[in-house]
C-alpha cells in the first residue's frame, strides 16, 4: 500500500461522524471505569477493614476470597457475569454486568491496596488514640483510614489507570467503549485498521499517562 | 461441571499447557527487557533515560489487547514478506512481553534508586566501570529487593495471558469460549476453567506473601 | 474485647455473610426461574409495545453499524423492521423495533438472558441450536463459502482439506462447525467476529475466511482484492430466533413472513440490499 493511499484512508476513517462514535465510547470506558472504582473504593474499604482487624474466622475467609478473585483473569470475571450468571437466574444488561465485573475483580485488588495502607500506619497512633480514651471503631474511623487514605493514592490512581485499560476486555460482551467502537469503524473498511489502533492507542495513553502525571502531582503534594 | 471436566479434560489440558508456555516465555522476555529498560532510564545520558522513558511509558499506558491486535494484525503481515510467520500465540506473547517489561522496569528502577548511591560511588572509585558496578554490585541486590513485586507481575502475567483468547491463541481462554459455545453450559465452563487459572496463580501468590512476610519479619530483627 | 466473645463474634459473622451469600444466589435463582417460566414474549411485546431485536453491527448487507446515525442497517434490520410492523398489525395496535448489537458468541446467552425478545443476526437454523431456542421459518437461503485473496491456490473447499491449510471464522458460528466436517485437516481458527475475522485473513493469519456467501459477498465489496471461491458447499437457512418454548411469538412471525413475502414487501427488501451487490443475483433470492 502506497503513503498517498494510506494518508487518504487515514483521513476518510477519521470523518466526523466516525470520531464522533469513537467520542461515545471514550465517554463508556469512562463512565464504566469511573463507577467501577467508584464502588470499588467502598466494597474495597470494607474488605480491607475486615481482613486488617483479624476477626476469628470471618477474616480468614474474606481473605480467601479476596485471593481467589485477585488471581483470576478479568476477562474470566467478565464472560462469568454476562455468559454464566443468567444460567443461575441472574440477568444484567451489558452495561452493568461490565460494571459488575470490574466492580468484583477491582474490589479484591483495592482491599489488599487498603489492608497495605492501614498497616503502613505508625502502630504508635493505634495506641495513641487508644490511650486517648478513643474505640476501636473510633481509632480506625477517626485517626487510621484517614491516613492510610492518604498513603495509597498513588497505588490507587495506577489502579485506575490499568481499569480504564482493562475496561477494553469488555469488547468480549459487546460493551459499546473504546475498543469495541473502533473495531466497527475498521469493520466498514479494513483499510482503515491502521489509522484506528494508532487513534486508539492515543487516546488511550493521552488518559491514562494524564492519570499518571496527576498522580505524581498528589504524590508530591501529600509528600 | 464436573462432566464438562472430564468430557473436555484434554482440551483444556492443551490450553492450559499453551497458556503456561505463553506466560513463561513472556515472563523470561519481560525480565530482560525490563530490566534492560530500567538501567537504560539511569545511565548517565540525558538522551537514553528518555527513550527509555518514552517505551515504559508508552507500553503501560496503553491496553494490553491494543498491543496484541496491532501485531496480530499489523505486525504479522509486515514479517511474513520475511518468511517469519506470526500467529495469535505469538503476536500474543509478544504483546504480553512488552506490554509486562514496562511494569518490570518500573519496579526494577524503583529498586535501583533504593539502592544508597554511596555503592556507585564506591564501585566507581574502586576502579570498577559504571556497567560493571551496575550489572555486579547493584542489580543483584535490586533484583533480590524486587521478588515479590516481580512475582506479583508473574500472577499478572497469567491472568493477562487471557488475552490470547481474542487472537485464537489456542490458549485456556480461547478453548473456554469454544467450549462453552458448543455446550451452552457456561457456568460449569467458567468454573473449570477458573480452576485451571487458580492451579497457577492461587500457590504463587501464597509464596508471595510467604517471602515477604519472612522478608520482613527478617528486616525488623 | 476478651479472646472468646471476639471468637464468637467471628464465627457468627462468618456464618451470617456464608448465610447472606448463598440464600441471595438461591433467591435470586428461585425467584427468577419462576419470574421466567411465566414470560411469553409474544405477551411482554404487546404489553410493553416495543421489540428488541439483536442484530449484527460489523456484518455488511445483513447488519452494519452506521456511524453517522447510529442505526444499524441491514437486510436482517429490515426484515426485522417489517416482520414487527406485521406483527402490530396483525394484532391491531403498535409496535416499535429496537435494536440491539449482537455477535455470533453472544447472541443466544442475549436471547437466553432476557436481554432481547428476538434475534435477526445471520443465525442458520440447526437441530443443536432448536434445542434451546426457537427459530421463525427461513427467511433467507444462504450456503457457506470461502473467502480467499484474489489468485489464492485455494479454488474450493477440497483445497483445504490439508495439512497445514488454515480456515478463519467467527466462535459460535455455524460455518466453524461445518467447516471441521468439510476440511477436517485443516485448522480452524474462531475469531470473535466477523470484524476480527476479516482484519486476521488480511493479516495473513489462514489461507480463507469461511460463513456464509452473503456475509462474504458483503466483505468482498469492501475489501479489494478479495474473491468468493468455490460455490456453497452446504445450505444456511437463516431463521429469526426467539427463546425456547415461545410458541405464540414463533406463530406470529411465521405468519408475518408468510404475509410480507404475499405483499411483495420482502421482495422489495432483498432489492434494496442485494441488486447490483457482485457475486449475487438478486432475481435468484425473490420469494
Amino acid at each position: 500500500m502506497s503513503i498517498a493511499m494510506t494518508l487518504a484512508s487515514t483521513i476518510e476513517a477519521f470523518n466526523y461522524y466516525n470520531l464522533r462514535y469513537l467520542f461515545i465510547g471514550l465517554l463508556y470506558t469512562l463512565s464504566v471505569s469511573v463507577i467501577s472504582i467508584a464502588l470499588s473504593f467502598v466494597f474495597g474499604s470494607i474488605f480491607g477493614i475486615i481482613v486488617y482487624e483479624k476477626i476469628p474466622y470471618f477474616s480468614r475467609w474474606v481473605s480467601i476470597a479476596v485471593d481467589i478473585v485477585r488471581n483470576l483473569p478479568l476477562l474470566l470475571i467478565i464472560f462469568f457475569m454476562y455468559f454464566a450468571l443468567p444460567n443461575i437466574g441472574v440477568h444484567l444488561s451489558i452495561f452493568w454486568a461490565s460494571i459488575a465485573a470490574f466492580t468484583f475483580f477491582e474490589s479484591a485488588m483495592v482491599s489488599e491496596i487498603v489492608r497495605g495502607g492501614i498497616m503502613a500506619v505508625d502502630k504508635g497512633q493505634f495506641e495513641g488514640a487508644r490511650a486517648n480514651g478513643l474505640t476501636n471503631a473510633q481509632t480506625m474511623f477517626r485517626i487510621v483510614l484517614p491516613q492510610a487514605y492518604k498513603k495509597i493514592v498513588p497505588p490507587l490512581v495506577s489502579q485506575f489507570i490499568s481499569l480504564v485499560k482493562d475496561t477494553s476486555l469488555a469488547t468480549g460482551i459487546v460493551l459499546p467503549e473504546l475498543m469495541y467502537r473502533g473495531q466497527i469503524i475498521y469493520g466498514q473498511n479494513s483499510n482503515y485498521m491502521i489509522p484506528v489502533f494508532i487513534m486508539l492507542a492515543i487516546i488511550y495513553f493521552v488518559v491514562n499517562f494524564g492519570l499518571s502525571l496527576i498522580s505524581k502531582r498528589i504524590e508530591k503534594n501529600l509528600a | 461441571m464436573i462432566e464438562i471436566l472430564t468430557k473436555y479434560f484434554a482440551t483444556f489440558a492443551d490450553g492450559f499447557l499453551i497458556t503456561l508456555e505463553s506466560s513463561i516465555i513472556a515472563l523470561i522476555g519481560s525480565l530482560v527487557l525490563g530490566t534492560l529498560f530500567a538501567v537504560l532510564q539511569l545511565v548517565p545520558n540525558k538522551f537514553v533515560n528518555r527513550l527509555a522513558q518514552a517505551y515504559v511509558e508508552i507500553f503501560r499506558n496503553i491496553p494490553l489487547l491494543v498491543i496484541t491486535l496491532f501485531f496480530f494484525a499489523f505486525v504479522a503481515p509486515l514479517v511474513t514478506h520475511l518468511g517469519i510467520a506470526m500467529d495469535g500465540f505469538t503476536a500474543g506473547t509478544i504483546g504480553l512481553t512488552l506490554y509486562t517489561s514496562s511494569f518490570i522496569a518500573e519496579v526494577i528502577r524503583a529498586s535501583i534508586n533504593a539502592i544508597p548511591k554511596g555503592q556507585m560511588e564506591a564501585g566507581r572509585t574502586n576502579g570498577m566501570t559504571w556497567w560493571q558496578t551496575m550489572r555486579l554490585i547493584i542489580l543483584p541486590q535490586a533484583f533480590k529487593m524486587s521478588i515479590p513485586s516481580l512475582g506479583n507481575q508473574f500472577i499478572n502475567l497469567v491472568k493477562n495471558s487471557s488475552v490470547l483468547a481474542f487472537v485464537a491463541g489456542m490458549d485456556l481462554m480461547y478453548q473456554a469460549n469454544n467450549i462453552a459455545q458448543s455446550t451452552f453450559d457456561s457456568m460449569g465452563t467458567y468454573m473449570v476453567v477458573a480452576l485451571f487459572y487458580l492451579v497457577i496463580t492461587l500457590p504463587l501468590s501464597y509464596g508471595m506473601k510467604y517471602i515477604e512476610y519472612r522478608s520482613n519479619r527478617g528486616g525488623n530483627a | 474485647m476478651e479472646k472468646a466473645k471476639k471468637k464468637r463474634f467471628g464465627i457468627i459473622l462468618t456464618l451470617l455473610s456464608m448465610i447472606f451469600f448463598f440464600g441471595s444466589i438461591a433467591l435470586l435463582a428461585v425467584f427468577s426461574a419462576n419470574s421466567q417460566d411465566t414470560t411469553d414474549t409474544l405477551e411482554r411485546v404487546k404489553n410493553s409495545h416495543r421489540m428488541v431485536w439483536g442484530v449484527k453491527a460489523d456484518t455488511k448487507l445483513f447488519g452494519l453499524m452506521n456511524t453517522k446515525t447510529g442505526q444499524i442497517e441491514g437486510f436482517d434490520v429490515d426484515i426485522a423492521k417489517a416482520v414487527t410492523q406485521q406483527i402490530a398489525d396483525d394484532l391491531n395496535i403498535t409496535i416499535d423495533p429496537v435494536f440491539t448489537q449482537v455477535t455470533s458468541s453472544t447472541r443466544i446467552q442475549l436471547l437466553k438472558n432476557g436481554n432481547i425478545d428476538a434475534f435477526a443476526a445471520t443465525a442458520t437454523i440447526t437441530p443443536e441450536r432448536e434445542k434451546i431456542i426457537d427459530f421463525s421459518n427461513s427467511y433467507f437461503d444462504a450456503g457457506q463459502s470461502l473467502l480467499v485473496k484474489k489468485g489464492s491456490d485455494i479454488k474450493s473447499v477440497a483445497d483445504l482439506n490439508k495439512k497445514g491449510k488454515t480456515v478463519l471464522g467467527v466462535v459460535g458460528s455455524n460455518s466453524v462447525v461445518n467447516i471441521k466436517k468439510y476440511a477436517p485437516k485443516a485448522k480452524v481458527l474462531g475469531l470473535s467476529d466477523y470484524a476480527q475475522a476479516m482484519t486476521a485473513l488480511r493479516a495473513g493469519q489462514g489461507d480463507a475466511l469461511t460463513t456464509d456467501n452473503g456475509i462474504l459477498y458483503g466483505m468482498a465489496t469492501e475489501n479489494k482484492g478479495y474473491v468468493v471461491v468455490g460455490g456453497t458447499f452446504t445450505t444456511e437457512p437463516y431463521g429469526l430466533a426467539f427463546d425456547n418454548n415461545q410458541g405464540p411469538i414463533v406463530r406470529a412471525a411465521n405468519k408475518a413472513l408468510k404475509e410480507i413475502t404475499a405483499s411483495g414487501k420482502y421482495n422489495k427488501i432483498v432489492k434494496k440490499w442485494f441488486d447490483g451487490v457482485p457475486g449475487i443475483n438478486w432475481e435468484d433470492l425473490k420469494r
